[in-house]
């Protein structure tokens, strides 16, 4: 009976501690390349290739609360083709997904502009899907003085 | 505060026939991104706009979906093609489906 109750105890102080290593990790965690390159390929169909694709953003950003990120993709508009998706992410914040912008031709360029919170140094990604099946990929790192997921 | 939350929009109130023109705009919104902790170490639940759509004389033109790492008053600028005079309709939408819209009109000249 007090074997039991002392193991009981130290069960819980383990669970205890646990618990508290829980609670600080979401402070601690960062997605991965792997998390950023798996949340933009489970978005499009088809192998992605380098180029044509290109991120402009800043190489240091001393605010990383928001960081100007411009997407765009050297593909023309063609009766049979057109950037119908572009999406981007991050591998070192909470979560690696920013944003999905879809296209349809009217929008006349595939380029985009947006601004984002970068929480640390890391990669941008991102991948872009044409009409005809077409994916691409790039990315870039942005060094962050600041970072931009405080409280 | 909703009160506070304003869209705004920048394009050429003309343009040539066939041109592509760029659209730049803005709202006013926190963003809250569900991650950050107040003074009491309690998150602070996630209220983003995360739907933005663009129509032009109601065809679709971009459609974004937004997540947490957009940043605050989030700036967003895309292109145009202006083949018609017409009516630039932007939509924003936030995660209890609250939506703002602006417009713009563009002539051909």
């Amino acid at each position: 009976m007090t074997a039991s109750v002392s193991l009981g105890r130290r069960t819980l102080s383990a669970g205890g501690l646990a618990a508290i290593a829980l609670a600080m990790a979401p402070r601690e965690l960062r997605a991965s390349p792997e998390q950023a390159r798996a949340w933009l390929l489970g978005k499009v169909k088809g192998a992605p290739v380098e180029g044509k694709l290109a991120i402009r953003a800043p190489e240091i950003a001393e605010n990383g609360l928001a960081v100007p990120i411009t997407v765009s993709v050297d593909a023309p508009i063609t009766a049979g083709s057109h950037v119908q998706a572009i999406y981007v992410a991050a591998d070192g914040n909470p979560d690696p997904g920013a944003a999905s912008w879809r296209l349809s031709p009217l929008a006349g360029r595939a380029e985009v502009q947006m601004r984002m919170r970068l929480a640390a140094t890391q990669k941008v990604w991102a991948v872009a899907e044409t009409s005809d099946g077409q994916v691409f990929i790039a990315s870039r790192e942005v060094k962050v003085t600041i970072g931009g997921c405080g409280g | 505060m909703s009160d506070d939350i304003k869209p705004r929009i920048r394009v050429p109130a003309k343009a040539a026939r066939g041109e592509v023109i760029e659209v730049k705009t803005l709202i006013t919104h926190p963003m809250e991104s569900g991650q950050r902790r107040d003074a009491d170490g309690k998150l602070v639940p996630r209220k983003i706009v995360a739907g933005f759509a663009a129509t032009y004389n109601g065809k679709p033109v971009i459609d974004l979906t937004m997540e947490p790492a957009i940043s605050a008053n989030p700036y967003l600028a895309f292109y145009l093609k202006v083949d018609e005079p017409g009516t630039l309709k932007l939509t924003w939408t936030d995660d209890d489906k609250k939506s703002w819209s602006t417009e713009a009109k563009i002539e051909i000249g």
